[in-house]
């Protein structure tokens, strides 16, 4: 009996029916090298090794798989595949952190020079000055973006960036309280709790109104001096935008930091600027600016802050500067605040950065420019305004909140929201947005729904159509 | 050849402490400072931090290395100089007059005789060269 299952284990191990060929493109070792391999550590076969793993639980037959298949055959198979996966081809409506977005060719084009493609972060920085002229143009457009004096050469991703800046607060103002309002992305805040978890900082959440879906300024009882930050998303989990230059002003009052988290770059193009309104660290994702959804990364994070507090701010951060003959080139700047020079004390562990994907934002958003970045910002307020007007529009549903949008927003539905996105889909093939009771148990009949400039009217109305007919 | 003034206590990581009723004056010696090279930046703690003997209170960066700052005596901060903000330069300048950089509470007003008197350092100096 033993032998028998041996035996089997035997034929799965080793690839005797495939060509010699085919065994040596893939196994690097011949059956004859395999051989002799066996015979110096005095065992008749591979199976040998696994002797010690009881017969009852080895698989005791050959693995199901196809034969070999020509490239040809293998990319037809694959394509069947792909057609099964219908949802990438449905009109959707998710939004909520990350973004459908249309992206110029010329960004996939370009970050695909291998020169781009096959870099890492720059450990002998100076001698990559094509690397660092680029992350170097990177910062420069974060800044003007968000209006803020200083930016790094980017973070993982918008979550990671927003669990570094409370971090960063803590270290500027050298208390351990942070306020996060329970309008910031709810899995920003879980990604923060697990970063932080295993230092002395607290985490304290702050309800929003009900009435208008975001931070209330007269509402901050639990903000004082002991607070490092006051953190909220603007245009929030919601889609609301928040009032944030009176809640950096209540920040402020107390000796606390505004951070400022952004979940959709777009909004950027169109919104007064965090630092107009006086923010002290923007964190964003930015995954809209040409970075493909691919199933939530890889993402990229922007980081940015007052130029007072460069000393603490996590990441790597190029910088400009001239040689002796008087021509300019790049440098790592700053890089005392890193772990390879100042290690535990270091002001983060974060020494790399998203190179590639900071290129593709960079081209994206050279690109598009500030005419055009202010044109899709457009766009998607003014598609998702009328979604939102011609839903609100339909028998049983509502808008419960009034604050200001961008290109999200709340739909409260007759009944459950998870019924009637599951049924848009099953009936109507479309994903018609996020239910909230994911998050929020209390909003049971809500639902978050995301219109960008790549969602057409047809879709729009389509949508629209489905929730009538599905509602009634 | 460093200076090394005759009033001041000196420590083996080249701190120097001056002392006037119970309170202790810490700053870094002008061999320190020529050894660090230009000095860019001075991180240092805030008023009420209490300290341990030898512990670090702060970092000196220059223009390639941080290197931390100890305090030879033990106490609570009751003074930082907020100047090196603006002028991390007077390091090297003026590292025994403009740079000193805390002043410390003694919690033992003797502990600053145990440390190396001028005439000490210079020879500690001469050993380690």
């Amino acid at each position: 009996m033993v032998n028998e299952n041996l035996s089997i284990v035997h034929f799965s191990l080793t690839t005797y029916h495939l060509p010699l060929t085919t065994i040596m493109r893939y196994i690097p070792n011949s059956p004859e090298e395999r051989g002799e391999m066996l015979k110096l550590v005095g065992l008749d076969s591979a199976a040998d090794l696994f002797r010690s793993i009881p017969s009852d639980v080895q698989l005791n037959r050959a693995l199901k798989i196809t034969e070999p298949l020509a490239e040809s055959e293998l990319i037809s198979g694959m394509e069947k595949l792909a057609d099964k996966n219908t949802a990438a081809k449905r009109p959707s409506f998710l939004g909520a952190g990350a973004y459908s977005h249309y992206s110029p060719t010329v960004v996939d084009h370009l970050i695909q020079r291998s020169e781009f493609f096959t870099s890492y972060t720059p450990y002998q920085p100076e001698i990559s000055q094509g690397t660092l002229q680029y992350i170097f143009e990177f910062q420069t457009l974060v800044c003007q973006l968000t209006g803020m004096e200083v930016a790094n050469a980017s973070m993982y991703d918008g979550s990671t960036a927003l669990a570094e800046a409370v971090l960063m607060a803590q270290r500027v103002t050298r208390k351990d309280r942070v306020i996060i309002a329970q309008t910031v992305h709810p899995e920003y805040l879980e990604v923060t709790k697990t970063y932080t978890q295993h230092g002395d900082l607290k985490i304290e959440t702050l309800h929003f109104d009900n009435e208008s879906g975001r931070i209330s300024a007269d509402d901050l009882s639990n903000l004082d001096d002991k607070c490092a930050a006051l953190v909220i998303q603007s245009p929030n989990f919601f889609g609301c935008i928040e009032d944030v230059k009176a809640l950096a002003d209540k920040a402020h009052s107390v000796g606390a930091l505004l951070i400022l988290v952004v979940t959709e770059a777009i909004s950027l193009g169109l919104l007064k600027s965090p630092g107009e309104c006086d923010a002290d660290i923007v964190v964003a994702e930015g995954q809209s600016f040409g970075i493909p959804l691919s199933f939530g990364g890889p993402y990229l994070g922007l980081f940015a802050t007052k130029e007072k507090y460069v000393r603490n701010l996590p990441g790597r951060l190029v910088g400009v500067a001239y040689d002796k003959n008087g021509n300019r080139g790049f440098v790592l700047t700053l890089a005392t605040r890193e772990q390879h020079i100042r290690r535990e004390k270091a002001t983060s562990n974060i020494c790399t950065n998203q190179g590639l994907i900071a290129l593709a934002a960079t081209i994206y958003m050279e690109t598009m420019g500030k005419k055009g970045l202010q044109e899709v910002a457009v766009q998607n307020a003014q598609k998702a305004a009328y979604a939102a007007r011609r839903i609100s529009e339909i028998e049983g549903f509502s808008l419960p909140f009034s604050a200001p949008k961008f290109n999200e927003f709340v739909v409260r539905a007759p009944k459950s929201a998870d019924e009637i996105l599951s049924k848009l889909l099953s009936k109507k093939a479309i994903v018609g947005g996020l239910s909230l009771s994911r998050y929020f148990s209390d909003n049971a009949n809500d639902f978050l729904v995301c219109v960008t400039e790549t969602s057409s009217r047809e879709q729009i109305d389509n949508l629209v159509e489905g929730l009538k007919e599905i509602s009634k | 050849m460093a200076n090394i003034p005759e009033n001041l206590h000196y420590s083996k990581d080249h701190e120097w402490v001056e002392v006037k009723d119970g309170v202790a004056t810490v700053g870094i010696t002008d061999y320190a400072q020529h050894s660090l090279g230009d000095v860019v930046y001075v991180d240092l703690p805030r008023v009420g931090d209490n300290l341990a003997s030898h512990e670090a209170f702060g970092s000196i960066e220059s223009v390639k290395a941080v290197s931390e700052v100890f305090t030879p005596v033990a106490g609570e901060i009751v003074e930082v100089n907020d100047d090196l903000n603006d002028t991390p330069e007077s390091v090297n300048a003026d590292p025994y007059g403009a740079a000193w950089m805390i002043k410390v509470k003694m919690e033992n007003a003797l502990e600053a005789d145990a440390m190396l008197n001028a005439a000490e350092y210079e020879e500690y100096l001469s050993e380690t060269e």
